[in-house]
């Protein structure tokens, strides 16, 4: 008689590259990813938001996240890719160098971020996460959103 | 029976019904022996708790019923109208909004009873001496003479006619008194299953009170039916009391001995065949008055209902559709291969859509304006004043979500003008200014643009007053501050925390109103400017343009990027050499036949990447800005076109941008800014 041993809950994450960086994000924050999209700059923001973009009607801000992490900028290349998120209503996009894969991450796998001193990036990390060698950063967009918000309404 | 499903009916007509009693109330207040507006007020409090009864609430329609005994003996001049009664009037509707909109969002009514309030209205029913008054109460204990025999049947001769006939017949006859009991909710209901019983077993030849007002309820607990019959008084007993909710049955036998009590009770005209009056009424002529058509508001126009989310949906799809056409022109303009009439037809009736689609959205500010009355009536008590508001243009309409907008900064303009502007009784005197003070509200169009004024005749603003303020504050020196005119010194009230009120009311003066104001205001792309004379009055004016969400735009190149500058604001187009440009103060101004019209160099302001500096241009253009009577001339590097565009929100991360009124989607599916003229003109 085999044993069944209930599974881990396991969920979906995003990894994309920035840099030599590897970065996740949750699945179902996802909504689509798109590869040249032209955005409208829009003054007077902060530089990381590139501008604006329409698709199917809605308009929302593009980021750089390189920018945000204090990053230099790269030329556009045939990897780079804008994901789409949807977080509590709000969309954004997100200018990756390029998107890897879907991994099922469960919460054992993820650990805190503590050990990241680099100031610039600690506010928007859930989490690090190994696998097969790589470490995974994992982002907390929403706190990214509150951000936005927050200086909306100043 | 599922209530929910009526629950918005109910919750809307109830709103409805409230409004009239609050504008019944009020000129109730203007003239105490209006009687036409106490029957007005009495059957809005009747029919409410009818609504409140089907649906369940009886915390409602315990109120309501206490109101209508009030305003019944009212209207029969039982009791006398006086201003502490009609201030116990408004708590109760004060309390019955609050339970509309409890129930608007719970269901329920809620907990609270009220009591009090209903103890009042009991209150100054019992604290009326006459007997007269008595009977008015609730129908319960109260045993008046009067009461018992004016349920009883009165026959004229046709009646007894019909009743000989029926005892030649072997017929019975039968006076049957039906006494609900206390508390018994659905009244009619409960009349309408024994009068079942009795029409399947009888002829009613009378009834006391008339069958319509037992069908409106019109009646306390008790009704008297007199009827023909081959059943027997037992018979009729036991069918009636086996009726849930009946108290008593009292079968009479009617006859030919009895018979003739029943005329002389009549007393009055028997040949008129007029039965007696019920409990309700103690005269006829009032009697007859329910009986006349009730007199409707005057403005009964067809109507239909719309739930605002398919507004919406309409009106994002007449965008969608202004969008592709002009996407259409586009391609045209390159293939030149398509039908030109088509396309202007399609235009013409893409516009004709837009605006009947806009007009939907339309709504007369008198939505808006309706609670101002009660307010300043109340704003008025509290603060010891003698205020009387006027408004007009009313009818005047305005785009649904301004509305939606608008009432918070008039609410505010409204009571800076009661606490501020307007003077006590003593004070007015004193200047020779009679009571009451007076609020104007007046509304129309102006152009483009829908015109709010609030004017008052108070003791306006002192303008030296403010200037010291402003120096006090540190905001500007006091060298400075003496060069400011006027109006810019009243545009200081308008900036974040300040205020001139040397106490701080409940209602304004805690320095955070009017910026608030001007900010949701200039939302929604209008303006807002004070006027005032000293010791005369003051008055604001507020500025909305008409239609909110498409407009007319010039679309225009500033380096490589496109804007689009709102029509609207635009007055015309000037070309302009680069050696015409000249300095006035430091600012760099161009003259435009008389007038020097100050620059906005917006490839600077909007850090545009990659423009090019003058000497490298023939000539530069200038489209000029009108703001309120001030002019600035916005210098672009090419005009593309003019466009009606659809304002699209920068989406909710975004809103707030500096000098952007929000984003337009071009034909190109590329987006444009579009430039928040208020901000960037001088």
């Amino acid at each position: 008689m085999d044993v069944v041993i209930p599974e881990k809950e396991l969920i979906q994450y995003l990894i994309f590259r920035v840099g030599d960086q590897e970065y996740g994000t949750e699945l179902n924050q996802v909504s689509i990813i798109e590869k040249d999209l032209t955005y409208t700059r829009v003054p007077t923001t902060p530089d990381y938001i590139k501008g604006v973009v329409n698709l199917r009607g809605d308009i929302f801000p593009i980021l750089s996240i390189r920018l945000k992490f204090g990053l230099p900028e790269i030329e556009v290349d045939d990897d780079t890719r804008i994901v789409i998120f949807n977080i509590n209503e709000s969309m954004l996009g997100i200018i990756v160098d390029a998107v890897r894969e879907v991994v099922h991450l469960s919460k054992d796998d993820i650990e805190s971020a503590g050990n990241i001193t680099d100031d610039k990036t600690l506010d928007y990390i859930s989490g690090v996460v190994k696998k097969d060698e790589r470490l995974i950063t994992l982002l907390n967009l929403e706190k990214l959103v509150a951000e936005l918000l927050e200086n909306r309404d100043k | 029976m599922d209530m929910n499903q009526y629950l918005d009916i109910f919750v809307e007509e109830s709103r409805e019904h409230l409004q009239l009693l609050n504008e019944s109330l009020l000129e109730l207040e203007k003239d105490i022996k209006n009687k036409e507006v106490l029957n007005e007020i009495f059957r809005v409090a009747h029919t409410l708790k009818g609504m409140a009864g089907t649906m369940g609430y009886t915390k409602m329609q315990h109120l309501t019923h206490a109101m209508e005994d009030v305003l019944d003996a009212l209207r029969n001049d039982r009791i006398v109208v006086d201003s502490d009664m009609v201030d116990v009037l408004f708590q109760c509707l004060d309390a019955l909004e609050t339970y509309v909109n409890t129930i608007a969002a719970t269901a329920q009514e809620g907990s609270e009873s009220f009591s009090d309030i209903v103890d009042s209205l009991k209150a100054i029913l019992g604290a009326d001496p006459s007997s007269a008054g008595k009977s008015a109460k609730h129908a319960k204990s109260s045993k008046g003479s009067a009461k018992a025999t004016s349920l009883s049947v009165a026959l004229n001769q046709y009646d007894f006619n019909v009743i000989n006939k029926a005892f030649e017949g072997g017929y019975n006859v039968f006076e049957i008194r039906i006494v609900l009991s206390e508390g018994c909710l659905l009244k009619a209901a409960r009349a309408f299953i024994v009068f079942q019983i009795l029409e399947k077993n009888s002829d009613i030849i009378k009834s006391v009170p008339k069958v319509e007002d037992i069908e409106d309820e019109r009646f306390d607990l008790e009704f008297t039916v007199v009827l023909i019959t081959q059943k027997s008084k037992e018979f009729f007993e036991k069918e009636i009391n086996s009726v849930a909710e009946i108290a008593k049955v009292e079968v009479t036998p009617v006859t030919k001995e009895n018979m003739n009590e029943y005329a002389t009770k009549a007393g009055m005209s028997v040949s008129a065949g007029s039965d007696s009056s019920s409990s309700n009424e103690q005269d006829n002529s009032k009697h007859a008055d329910d009986h006349h058509p009730v007199k409707r508001p005057t403005k009964t126009k067809k109507t239909v209902r719309v739930d605002i989310d398919r507004l919406d949906v309409l009106m994002n799809l007449v965008s969608e559709l202004i969008i592709i056409k002009t996407r259409l022109d586009e391609t045209n303009l390159q293939n030149k291969s398509m039908d030109m009439e088509s396309i202007e037809y399609l235009e013409r009736i893409t516009t004709s859509l837009h605006d009947a689609v806009m007009k939907v959205r339309m709504v007369p500010v008198e939505t808006v304006f309706n609670r101002f009355p009660r307010m300043i009536r109340d704003i008025a008590r509290d603060l010891d004043k003698d205020i009387e508001i006027h408004m007009s243009g009313e009818e005047t309409e305005l785009d649904r979500t301004v509305i939606d907008e608008i009432g918070d900064p008039l609410i505010h303009i409204l009571r800076n003008s009661a606490d501020h502007g307007l003077e006590n009784h003593e004070d007015r005197a004193k200047s020779g200014k009679s009571s009451p003070g007076n609020i104007y509200l007046r509304a129309f169009q102006d152009g483009n643009h829908v015109v709010i004024e609030v004017e008052d005749d108070g003791k306006g603003i002192d303008v030296e007053k403010v200037r010291k303020k402003i120096v006090d504050r540190g905001a500007v020196s006091a060298e400075a501050a003496a060069e400011l005119t006027d109006k810019e010194v009243i545009g200081f009230l308008f900036k974040p925390s300040f205020s001139t009120a040397d106490k701080v009311t409940d209602l304004s003066g805690r320095g955070v109103g009017l910026d608030v104001v001007k900010t949701k205001i200039e939302a929604l792309g209008g303006t807002v400017e004070a006027a005032t004379e000293f010791g005369k009055g003051s008055t604001f004016t507020i500025r909305i343009p008409l239609t909110l969400a498409i407009i007319q735009a010039l679309l225009v190149m500033i380096g490589d990027e496109k804007y689009a500058i709102p029509l609207g604001s635009i007055q015309e187009i000037e070309k302009v050499k680069p050696d015409e440009i000249k300095f006035v103060r430091n600012q760099e101004v161009i003259i435009l036949r008389d007038l020097v019209v100050p620059l906005v160099r917006l490839d600077k302001i909007l850090n545009v990447p990659g423009t090019l500096p003058d000497e490298q241009k023939k000539s530069l253009i200038c489209v000029i800005i009108k703001k309120g009577d001030k002019l600035s001339a916005f210098v672009v590097d090419k005009l593309i076109g003019q466009q009606e565009i659809v304002i699209k929100s920068l989406g909710n991360l975004l809103t707030g941008v500096k000098y952007l009124a929000g984003a337009t989607i071009l034909g190109d599916g590329n987006v444009a800014l579009i430039l928040d003229v208020n901000s960037l003109a001088l």
